[in-house]
């Protein structure tokens, strides 16, 4: 059981940070996707008891606050492992060879796409065009930028994130 | 000659040789012209000398910015509101990876940019509004920010003004389409990042219904030393019509892909052959896409012009983001254009239907026929779905535009590798390894 | 006006409107999705593609969205363009790549407005070979189906919910190719107004689900032009019938009352007409009290019989038509006729019927609601009473909006642009009210309070504005506002039951005219013929009638359950001291019980007859069946027995005739019935009757196959401009107040309706239903002053022993016959109060306990609400049967019995 399930959907410490988002912008509702951003950030992702009480707190709907969430790639609606490998799979790395990468990444996790290893060690997701395509292939690993990203690397690659 | 007077975007980090910070950048004349623009001229002068430098948008349309500034209602509003200026520093156009690098560089000259953009259209409230994948430069930025607030570049009474800029980073949720400026205003607004229809204009209303400008972050860093330096220095570093200096960059089988900053109108062969190192080994350069994904297919016959905006729209393409992606022999064409289109129709917002529904189903095709499923009229149901969604105006932003100009011009120039596939059931370039 | 020319044909537009609207407004065909003639344009679904021409020497020209372009003069465009047509079959090629090929089982098939466009764009051939997108569908409570599958991404569903409706339970969730629109998880649509989705939708999405329990193609359905008996608004509707069975209720265009919307109440509340406990004999009550059924004679002979005798009283009903009581008020003589109110409503009422008739103040109708720049709620929960009107005051908060993108020169069609350009601002609406209310959210300023505190509030708000200045914010600033408005707008109603609620807020307008502005006033009442009543004199109150019933005298009591308008121990004493009881009713009920007569009357789908609306505007509705068995028109029955007893003046042949003869009586009124809608003489240019049935009706003679083979004969209409068949005609552009559905060629769907408009948003052609009985505006009295006390202190109710009552109307089951509508029944709450959280913690409960009281029959579910006063108590009107409340304090214990009634659950929710 992760820590996040044991406490409140929403703590004090998020909602401080989230109340200093709102004292920047003009009305509550527009940091909705900051305090999203927020909530995810110390969780990992952002459940439904989350989500209602986010809305609760910046005066949404949680109808509409979910609509904002479900619209964003980096926002999870579901839980994810302890790192999550966002692997490029846009048209540079894709002339370097990111789809054949791809599938090794896939092979050495034992996963798909979209899926969380067994051991909740890592999330595998695509994500599109890094902004460092002169190093291609590349992946993030949470928030590290990984550069020149080959399968003999891997290895070495993960050794940091356990 | 100081680097400054020819690169004056990368100079400074070229001399520091690494990222530049508050010391670095005072010690060589930085927010030197945003004092004087705000201390000596007004703000319609700043936007004139903006104009007559000709400075074009750099995101990837080339709007010239002193015009787009000048729409802006100038003075106070009459209702006392607010106007915001903003950074788009979105890029996740594919193949583009300049802003990034000019964030973690040189985020100095990015605020002072902002910060006399900001003066000459009357704004208090400034947002660089960065990607969410973008950690390390928004560090970076949020330490030069903390700095220029230090020092008193940022906040209230700049240089014994009355003008007060309040800065601040906005991290996005991540979506192509929040990189067009009216949807990103919405994501500023904690929406939805559906794109707004225009009119109204951000100018006239843009965040919060208030004027707004919306401007890239590598045409706000070109602003500094075009107020220092002046237009008509910033105008003489162009080769071609067009002025200053362009960030291009290069991706794909080179020997040394990168990033330079060079004199705009220089030519696609010099940037490739003698900046990026020329070609690998083995391969050989088939066509390119000149600037980000979202523009057509360039060729052989197109080397030897000059990257600057009309050049290369007379060519057929847009000079876009200024970063070009290589597609050599060992690419196939139709995977290729199946990769772009994936990219596109992922990250179509679903608004608007051609969008929303044809970019799937072209993409489906293109999958079809790279599996050897395509069936004869398959070209014909892409290209009506190429002529009917990428017609500007026929969808509801330029998302939909930008994707159909790699696949139109693909079709155009490499129709003989989508007939094959078709004919044969199979691709052809299976077996080069890349498949 | 702008001149633009379409295909070489030259048209009028006034300037400002988008080509779209302009483009129908000329009856044109051009298919569009995402463009609502209510809620302006976003462009989302591309479909309204036409080609617009620089000038007359491009022959190119460049393809645009007509609902996001500007008419101007001299446009020139082409609709029939090849390069247009096609593009827009792409479109629909586009939107059909996931939509299901389901129309054979879908509940929109046959007035689909994709199938319709699908048509008329002309694709048909699949090219698209991918699978097709699936969903996972919701369960949306009784009223609202959901298949996602079928979805077409047009945003309309959200943009009505949201944007327009104020709800917030439904949204667009998910991007790109992958958009749902839907709840965040299954349950119940909260919004009042969730119904119009089905007719929002312009696929088989959202559909009404209790019209697919017994579904029917809206070919086969026979219909007619209604009116809502829901509220005293008045909506205008489509009813239509098939085997007998009133099945579904659609909303009627009427360009001053409900346009295109009607709420949930209105659209599912009309089943009590196929209910179970639907009188459909008449019944004479043996001696050991047992009803005998099914002898129309010895029922009208007994009838007779009780007739004869010079003390008989005559109990009418504010739900019975305005035909119903004139002829009952005939038949009895007007000195012993009681219009069937309440006490309380009694009160109220003939406090409005002052206001209304020497007050001089404009009644707006709810077109005119949204053009107001400052509303007051004074007192009435409009969301529950008078639901339209609470739409309507939703639209009236957004007319700054439309003031700044004017100014921003932002088209007011343009939807987004002009929601996204104003942010928050919006016009203020302020609230006075006893509890939450569904317009809180829009609300600048609210103050809560008891009808005491509000009607005490109020005066001071008309004497702040009359010039004596009050410490109070909120009096200040809604004085302020009211002053400084162009258009300033006072909401209020009778369901308070506080005749100096109304007093007060006549005050306030009487105050604002004696500042030279024109102040629109409303009155809601709650029933559909409320405000017959406020035309209509009466010789005895209810009180005294019942008192005289107790003494002996006779009784007919039309369509009035006297158990919810008195208090049980009287109706109790009149009920067994009385002479005899001829009731006439719909629906079982206790008063029905305790008759010694029963005729059956018909529902309002099975007659025609006239509901007099808040406006006192009089509107028809037709017979949308015959009805069956023993049922006929109440005025019928009573016209019968008029002329078995020899009373000539209280006996009709047609329901014109009766309509006749009630306007006549009508005291300082004159309208004739021409005025207020088509007479049965009515025909169609060419002389054609209007025909109930559509020209696809199938299965006329295969309807009764199990009873015989022959086709029956169609009955003849004597009585209404219709006919009983498919002979006849659609009278669109003749008269727009009977068209019996709205169908058109090519426009299958309920968005034909423009066909029927002079303009987009205009009248209806020929005809807009009904008439005002009073023009407005009238002059004030002269006496006008004494009527209106500015000072009401004097607090009515005694709080010393427990919490003082309040009424509370819920749009679910405070209303009689739609209480009796299951999927009502299934969507209302039980019998609930509403206390403060304080008062409830006292009490020990919580939301949800169970309590009781002595003063109160049954059970009740505690609801919390922080707006409720302390010391003060709502009671949810109707649900427990009753309708009237204690005057005095009551308390309140736990019941630890207490079941809370299970969403779903199908008891019925009237007394049983
Ligand atoms: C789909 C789409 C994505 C875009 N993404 C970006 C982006 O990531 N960064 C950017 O600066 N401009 C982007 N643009 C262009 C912006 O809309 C806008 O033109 C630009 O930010 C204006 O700045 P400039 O005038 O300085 O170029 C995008 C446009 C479209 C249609
Ligand atoms: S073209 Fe349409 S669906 Fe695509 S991103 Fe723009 S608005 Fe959204
Ligand atoms: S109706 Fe015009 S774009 Fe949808």
């Amino acid at each position: 059981m992760s820590e996040a399930e044991l406490i409140p959907a929403l703590s004090p410490e998020e909602v401080v940070e989230i109340e200093s988002e709102i004292s920047h912008l003009p009305d509550r509702q527009s940091a909705a996707i900051d305090a999203l951003m927020i909530v995810q950030k110390h969780r990992g992702w952002v459940s439904d008891e989350s989500l209602s009480a986010i809305a609760n707190l910046i005066g949404m709907s949680t109808a509409e606050l979910d609509g904002v969430a479900t619209f964003y790639n980096l926002i999870y609606r579901q839980p994810v492992g302890r790192h999550v490998i966002s692997m490029c799979d846009s048209v540079s790395c894709y002339v370097m060879g990111a789809d054949g990468l791809a599938k090794d990444l896939e092979a050495k996790l034992g996963i798909r796409f979209g899926e969380t290893t067994p051991d909740e060690r890592f999330t595998l997701l695509p994500i599109v065009c890094l902004g460092a395509c002169d190093k291609a292939p590349t992946m993030q690993i949470d928030e590290d930028l990984i550069e020149s990203v080959s399968a003999d690397r891997l290895d070495e690659i993960f050794e940091k994130y356990t | 000659m100081s680097s400054l007077d020819t690169k004056p975007l990368t100079g400074r980090v070229e001399e520091v040789g690494g990222p530049v910070f508050l010391a670095d950048y005072e010690a060589s004349g930085g927010y030197v012209a945003a004092r004087k623009a705000i201390t000596q001229m007004t703000p319609s002068e700043v936007i004139d000398e903006v104009k007559d430098s000709n400075l074009r948008g750099r995101g990837g349309a080339g709007f010239p910015t002193g015009t787009k500034w000048g729409f802006v209602p100038p003075g106070p509003s009459p209702d006392g509101g607010v106007k915001y200026l903003v950074c788009n520093g979105d890029e996740m156009e594919p193949g583009t990876f300049k802003d990034r690098w000019l964030i973690s560089n040189n985020p100095h000259s990015l605020i002072e940019g902002m910060l006399i953009g900001a003066y000459a259209i009357g704004a208090t409230k400034a947002y660089v509004f960065l990607r969410g994948e973008y950690f390390e430069p928004k560090a970076k930025l949020a330490k030069a920010i903390d700095e220029a607030k230090a020092a008193g570049y940022l906040g209230d009474g700049l240089f014994g003004s009355d003008f007060d800029l309040d800065l601040r980073i906005h991290s996005s949720g991540g979506r192509y389409i929040c990189g067009e400026e009216t949807a990103l205003l919405n994501a500023l607004e904690g929406k939805r990042a559906q794109p707004r229809n225009k009119p109204p204009f951000p100018p006239a209303s843009g965040a919060w219904g208030r004027p707004t400008i919306v401007n890239n972050v590598e045409t706000y860093c070109n602003v500094p030393s075009i107020i220092e330096k002046g237009a008509d220095w910033y105008r003489d570093l162009g080769l071609t019509e067009d002025a200053g200096t362009k960030i291009y960059g290069v991706s794909g089988r080179v020997n040394q892909p990168g990033l330079w900053e060079l004199p705009i109108g220089t030519t696609i062969r010099e940037i490739i052959d003698e900046h990026a190192g020329g070609m690998q080994d083995g391969y050989h350069l088939r066509g390119l896409l000149p600037g980000g994904a979202s523009t057509d297919f360039l060729v052989e016959e197109h080397f030897d012009l000059a990257m600057d905006y009309g050049t290369i729209q007379a060519a057929g393409s847009r000079m876009g983001t200024g970063t070009m992606i290589l597609m050599d022999d060992s690419i196939c064409p139709v995977d290729m254009s199946r990769n772009l289109q994936h990219f596109f129709a992922q990250e179509s917002c679903g608004f608007c239907t051609p969008c929303r529904e044809g970019l799937p189903w072209i993409e489906s095709l293109l999958l079809d026929i790279e599996e050897g499923r395509g069936q004869p009229g398959d070209l014909e149901i892409l290209d009506q779905n190429a002529q009917y969604i990428g017609a500007p105006g026929n969808t509801f932003c330029l998302h939909a535009t930008g994707a159909i100009e790699p696949l139109q011009s693909a079709l155009k120039y490499f129709r003989d590798d989508f007939e094959r596939h078709i004919v044969e059931g199979k691709c052809p370039y299976r077996t080069n390894g890349n498949a | 006006m702008a001149t633009f020319t379409v295909d070489g044909k030259q048209y009028e537009a006034a300037a400002g409107t988008n080509l779209l609207q302009a483009i129908l407004s000329q009856s044109l065909d051009l298919p569009y999705f995402c463009w609502h003639p209510a809620m302006g344009s976003v462009g989302a679904c591309r479909q309204c593609a036409v080609i617009q021409y620089q000038d007359a020497e491009d022959e190119r020209g460049r393809l645009t969205m007509a609902c996001m372009t500007d008419v101007q003069e001299g446009m020139i465009v082409s609709v029939e363009a090849a390069h247009a047509r096609d593009f827009r079959a792409s479109v629909i090629e586009w939107l059909m790549e996931n939509h299901p090929h389901d129309c054979p089982v879908c509940e929109e098939g046959g007035e689909c407005h994709l199938q319709d466009m699908t048509v008329m764009t002309g694709h048909s051939v699949r090219r698209y070979r991918d699978k097709k997108r699936t969903w996972e569908n919701q369960d949306l409570g009784p009223f609202i189906g959901h298949e996602m599958n079928r979805c077409i991404t047009c945003y309309r569903c959200v943009r009505f919910y949201q944007d327009y409706a104020g709800g917030t339970d439904l949204g667009a969730l998910g991007s790109r190719d992958r958009m749902f629109f839907g709840r965040v998880e299954d349950g119940v649509l909260e919004s009042e107004f969730a119904g119009n989705l089905v007719e929002v939708c312009p696929t088989g999405v959202f559909t009404d689900k209790p019209f697919a329990q017994s579904y029917t193609r809206k070919w086969d359905l026979q219909s007619a032009a209604a009116i809502c008996p829901g509220c005293s608004v008045g909506c205008n509707t489509f009813a239509s019938e098939r085997y007998g069975e009133l099945r579904r209720i659609h909303n009627r265009y009427h360009n001053d009352l409900n346009k295109y919307f009607i709420c949930d109440r209105g659209r599912f509340g009309s089943h009590f007409v196929n209910s179970q406990k639907r009188i459909r004999h008449a019944a004479v009550k043996a001696d050991d009290g047992v009803f005998e059924y099914g002898d129309i004679d010895a029922a009208l002979n007994r009838a007779v019989e009780l007739l004869k005798s010079d003390d008989v009283v005559g109990i009418g009903s504010p739900r019975a038509s305005m035909e119903a009581n004139h002829a009952l008020r005939q038949l009895v003589g007007e000195e012993n006729f009681s219009r069937g109110l309440s006490e309380s409503d009694r009160v109220v009422i003939d406090q409005a019927c002052s206001i209304l008739m020497k007050g001089g103040f404009r009644v707006p109708s709810v077109t005119e609601v949204e053009d107001a720049d400052v509303t007051f709620v004074i007192g009435e929960d409009i969301s529950n009473t008078a639901p339209r009107i609470a739409l309507a005051i939703r639209q009236a908060t957004r007319n700054v909006s439309y003031e700044m993108a004017k100014t921003a020169n932002i088209p007011l069609w343009q939807d987004a642009g002009v929601r996204g350009h104003a942010q928050h601002e919006r016009n203020p609406l302020y609230i006075a009210a006893s509890n939450s209310t569904r317009l809180d959210d829009i609300a600048e300023a609210i103050v809560n309070g008891t009808s005491d505190g509000i009607a005490q509030i109020a005066s001071q708000i008309a004497s702040q504005i009359s010039g004596t200045s009050h410490e109070n914010a909120f009096i200040q600033s809604v004085a302020q506002a009211l002053l400084a408005a162009e258009r300033p707008l006072l909401v209020t109603g009778t369901s308070s039951r506080d005749p100096n609620v109304l007093k007060a807020s006549a005050a306030i307008a009487w105050a604002l005219r004696a500042k030279g502005k024109e102040p629109a006033l409303i009155i809601a009442g709650s029933e559909a013929n409320s405000f017959d009543a406020v035309v209509t004199c009466e010789g005895v109150t209810l009180a005294e009638a019942l008192t005289r019933m107790a003494d002996g005298a006779r009784a007919v009591i039309l369509e009035n359950d006297v158990y919810r308008r008195a208090p049980a121990d009287v109706v109790d004493r009149a009920l067994t001291g009385t002479g005899g009881l001829i009731a006439l009713d719909v629906v079982e009920n206790e008063t029905v019980a305790n008759a010694n007569v029963v005729l059956p009357a018909a529902s309002y789908a099975e007659q025609t007859g006239s509901f007099v609306n808040y406006e006192t505007r009089a509107q028809r509705f037709y017979q949308v069946f015959q009805p069956k068995d023993d049922i006929l028109p109440a005025w019928q029955w009573l016209s019968t027995l008029a002329s078995r007893i020899g009373k000539t003046d209280a006996s009709w042949a047609t329901v014109d005739e009766v309509t006749r003869s009630t306007l006549a009586k009508l005291p300082g009124i004159d309208a004739t019935l021409e005025e207020l809608a088509p007479t049965k003489d009515f025909r169609i240019e060419g002389d054609h009757r209007v025909a109930r049935q559509t020209h696809r009706y199938s299965g006329r003679t295969a309807m009764d196959a199990d009873v015989s083979v022959h086709e029956p004969k169609a009955p003849l209409d004597n009585e209404t401009p219709y006919s009983y068949s498919m002979e006849g005609q659609n009278p669109g552009d003749q008269n727009g107040s009977v068209i019996p559905y709205s169908w058109s060629p090519g426009w299958n769907s309920n968005q034909s309706i423009f066909k029927f408009q002079a303009e987009v948003n205009g009248d209806l052609l020929g005809q807009s239903g009904g008439k005002r009985l009073f023009d407005v505006p009238l002059e004030p009295d002269a006496e006008i002053d004494k009527e209106f006390d500015f000072s009401i202190t004097e607090v009515t109710r005694n709080a010393n022993d427990g919490l003082v009552p309040f009424p509370v109307h819920d749009v679910f089951g405070s209303d009689e016959l739609s209480a009796q509508s299951w999927p009502v029944a299934k969507r209302a709450k039980g019998p609930y109060v509403v206390i403060h959280p304080s008062d409830a913690s006292a009490l020990n409960a919580t939301s949800g306990s169970g309590v009781r009281s002595d003063a109160l029959v049954g059970s009740f579910e505690v609801v919390l609400d922080e707006r409720v006063q302390t010391g003060s108590v709502g009671v949810a009107v109707g649900l427990n049967g009753r309708t009237e409340i204690p005057d005095e304090g009551i308390e309140l214990v736990i019941d630890p019995n207490f079941e809370p009634r299970q969403l779903g659950d199908e008891r019925v929710i009237a007394k049983s």
